[in-house]
C-alpha cells in the first residue's frame, strides 16, 4: 500500500494513527476473521448471532413480496378456494390409502429383515417452517426460513417439501436458517437408483435447476423417468426419500461418463412451506455417521451383513403408540 | 440535528447505509442481480470522499461485515474488499473530489473492480466457485450509476 502514498495523505490529521496504518489495521483483523471463520469455525456463536441481528432486515426487505402473496390469498374467490378444498380433501384420501398399505408394508419389512430398531419410523420429529425469501441464482439456490435454533434446528438438518427432499440447513441463527437446496451448485446428495439399486452421487446444476450425476459410466443402468432416492451414505440423509427424476441421458460412446440430467421432485416454486426432520439416531435407516457408527450401528446397518434372526416379539404389539408425526410423510 | 454541516453528517451516513444494503440484498430477478452494482459499496465510497473523516475506514468494514453477514460469506471477506476502496478513497478523496463527475465514475469502476477482484480472490481461496464471467458486470453498472447517486446524495445532504 506505500505505493499509494502521495501528497494527498497529509491532508488527514492523525486520528489514531494514518489512514494506512488504521487500513493495515482492518486488514489484518479482517484476515484473522476469514481464518478463524473458515479454518477453525471458531465464529459460530458470533456467526449465530450475527445472523439473528440481520434477520429483522431481511424480514422487512422481504415484506413486500409477503404482503403482496398475502394480498392475493386473501383476495381468492370463493369458488376457486372450495376447488381446492375439494382437492386436497381427495389428496388426504388417497393418502389416506396409501398409508394404510405403508404401514402393513414397514410391518412386513421389519419382520423380512428381523431388526427390532425398524419397528419405529426413522423419522423422529417434523416441525413445519415457512420460507421468508428466495435465492434461486445459478450461484446460489438457497433459502431463509423462520425457523432456528431456538426451535432446536441444528446444521446439517434435513429440508423436505411437498414431494422429495429439498436441502439441507448450511447455517442456523436463532430464530432464521438458511436452507442450501439439492440443486445449488455446491450441493452434493449421495443418491441411488430406485428400480435398479445404482448408487453415486447427484451435484446440484445451479441455472438450470437441476440436479447432474456426473460419476455414473456410460453403461450404467439408467434410463429417462428413473426417480433417484436417497442412499443413506455421507450422514446427513437417510435412506429412501424421493430426490429428483430422471430428465435425461446423454450417452456419448466417445467419453467415459454419461451425462445425466435430473429435475428435483421437492418444489420451491409451489410450497412456501417447507418440513424440518429430526431422525431416530441408531435407527438403521437414518443416516450413517462415522462416530456414532462405531459405538452402535454397526450390527444394525444389516447392509452387508444380514442380522441373525431373532424371534420377533409380536411387532404389531410395539406398533401400537403410533406417534402422530408419521403422518407428515 | 447535528450542528455541523457537511463536516460530519454521520447520521445521513447511517441512513443512506442502510437504504443502500436493502437496495443491495432486496432478492430480484437473477439477470437484474447480476445488473444490480454494488449499492453499498458505492455509498461508502461517496462519503469517503467527500467527508472522509466522519466514517473513515471503519465505515467500510463494518458494511463489508455487514456484507458478508447477507451474503453467508466467509467473515471478513467483503470487510477486508470494502475496507480497501474505503482507504483508496480517503487517501485520494482530495483527487476524486475535483474532478468532474464522469472521471468520478471511472474511479468508483476501478474501485468497485478492485473490490470484486478482492472478493473473487477470497471465493478462490475459501473454495467457493468462481467460474462464472457475470459478476464481473457489476462495476461497470455501478460506474454507470454513479453519477446519479453521486447528485442523488448531495441533493440529500444540502436538502437538510
Amino acid at each position: 500500500m506505500a505505493a499509494f502514498a502521495t501528497s494527498a495523505s497529509r491532508s488527514l490529521p492523525s486520528r489514531g494513527g494514518s489512514a494506512g496504518f488504521r487500513f493495515f489495521l482492518y486488514a489484518i483483523f479482517a484476515v484473522v476473521l476469514m481464518v478463524l471463520d473458515q479454518r477453525g469455525g471458531w465464529l459460530e456463536l458470533a456467526r449465530s448471532w450475527l445472523t439473528a441481528a440481520a434477520y429483522p432486515i431481511q424480514l422487512a426487505v422481504n415484506s413486500p413480496t409477503a404482503a403482496a402473496r398475502w394480498i392475493h390469498a386473501s383476495l381468492e374467490s370463493r369458488a376457486s378456494l372450495q376447488a381446492e378444498n375439494a382437492r386436497l380433501r381427495e389428496r388426504v384420501r388417497q393418502l389416506e390409502l396409501r398409508s394404510l398399505r405403508f404401514d402393513a408394508l414397514q410391518r412386513e419389512n421389519a419382520q423380512l429383515r428381523a431388526l427390532a430398531a425398524a419397528l419405529p419410523p426413522v423419522a423422529e420429529k417434523y416441525l413445519i417452517a415457512e420460507v421468508v425469501s428466495v435465492e434461486l441464482n445459478p450461484l446460489r439456490q438457497r433459502l431463509l426460513i423462520n425457523r432456528g435454533a431456538r426451535s432446536g434446528v441444528f446444521k446439517g438438518q434435513v429440508v423436505l417439501a411437498a414431494g422429495g427432499v429439498l436441502g439441507q440447513t448450511l447455517r442456523v441463527g436463532p430464530w432464521s436458517s438458511e436452507v442450501i437446496l439439492s440443486t445449488d451448485p455446491e450441493h452434493a446428495i449421495p443418491v441411488q437408483v430406485q428400480r435398479s439399486g445404482t448408487r453415486t452421487i447427484a451435484v446440484g446444476g445451479g441455472s438450470s435447476g437441476a440436479l447432474m450425476l456426473p460419476y455414473l459410466p456410460v453403461n450404467a443402468d439408467i434410463v429417462a423417468g428413473d426417480i433417484l432416492v436417497t442412499s443413506g451414505l455421507g450422514g446427513v440423509f437417510p435412506e429412501g426419500y424421493p430426490v429428483a427424476r430422471v430428465q435425461a441421458v446423454v450417452r456419448d460412446p466417445a467419453q467415459s461418463l454419461a451425462q445425466v440430467r435430473a429435475a428435483p421432485l421437492a418444489n420451491v416454486e409451489r410450497d412456501r412451506e417447507i418440513m424440518l426432520v429430526w431422525f431416530r439416531p441408531g435407527h438403521p435407516a437414518a443416516p450413517w455417521k462415522e462416530d456414532t457408527a462405531s459405538a452402535a450401528a454397526p450390527p444394525l446397518r444389516g447392509v452387508t451383513q444380514p442380522a441373525p434372526p431373532q424371534p420377533q416379539p409380536a411387532p404389531s404389539a410395539q406398533r401400537e403408540p403410533e406417534p402422530a408425526a408419521e403422518e407428515g410423510e | 440535528m447535528i450542528p455541523r454541516r457537511n463536516s460530519e453528517p454521520r447520521f445521513l451516513m447511517a441512513a443512506t447505509a442502510l437504504a443502500a444494503l436493502v437496495l443491495q440484498v432486496v432478492s430480484l430477478p437473477y439477470w437484474l442481480s447480476v445488473l444490480r452494482p454494488a449499492v453499498l459499496v458505492l455509498v461508502v465510497l461517496y462519503w469517503s470522499v467527500l467527508a472522509p473523516r466522519a466514517g473513515g475506514i471503519a465505515l467500510g468494514f463494518i458494511s463489508g461485515l455487514v456484507l458478508d453477514v447477507f451474503r453467508g460469506s466467509v467473515l471478513g471477506q467483503h470487510a477486508l474488499a470494502v475496507s480497501l476502496v474505503t482507504y483508496l478513497a480517503i487517501r485520494f478523496h482530495l483527487q476524486v473530489r475535483t474532478k468532474p463527475v464522469l472521471q468520478q465514475s471511472l474511479f468508483a469502476f476501478a474501485a468497485l473492480f478492485l473490490y470484486e477482484l478482492v472478493v473473487w480472490s477470497i471465493d478462490g481461496w475459501s473454495g467457493h466457485g468462481v467460474a462464472s464471467a457475470t459478476r464481473w458486470l457489476h462495476p461497470v453498472t455501478g460506474g454507470l450509476v454513479w453519477p446519479l447517486l453521486a447528485v442523488g446524495l448531495e441533493r440529500l445532504q444540502t436538502a437538510r
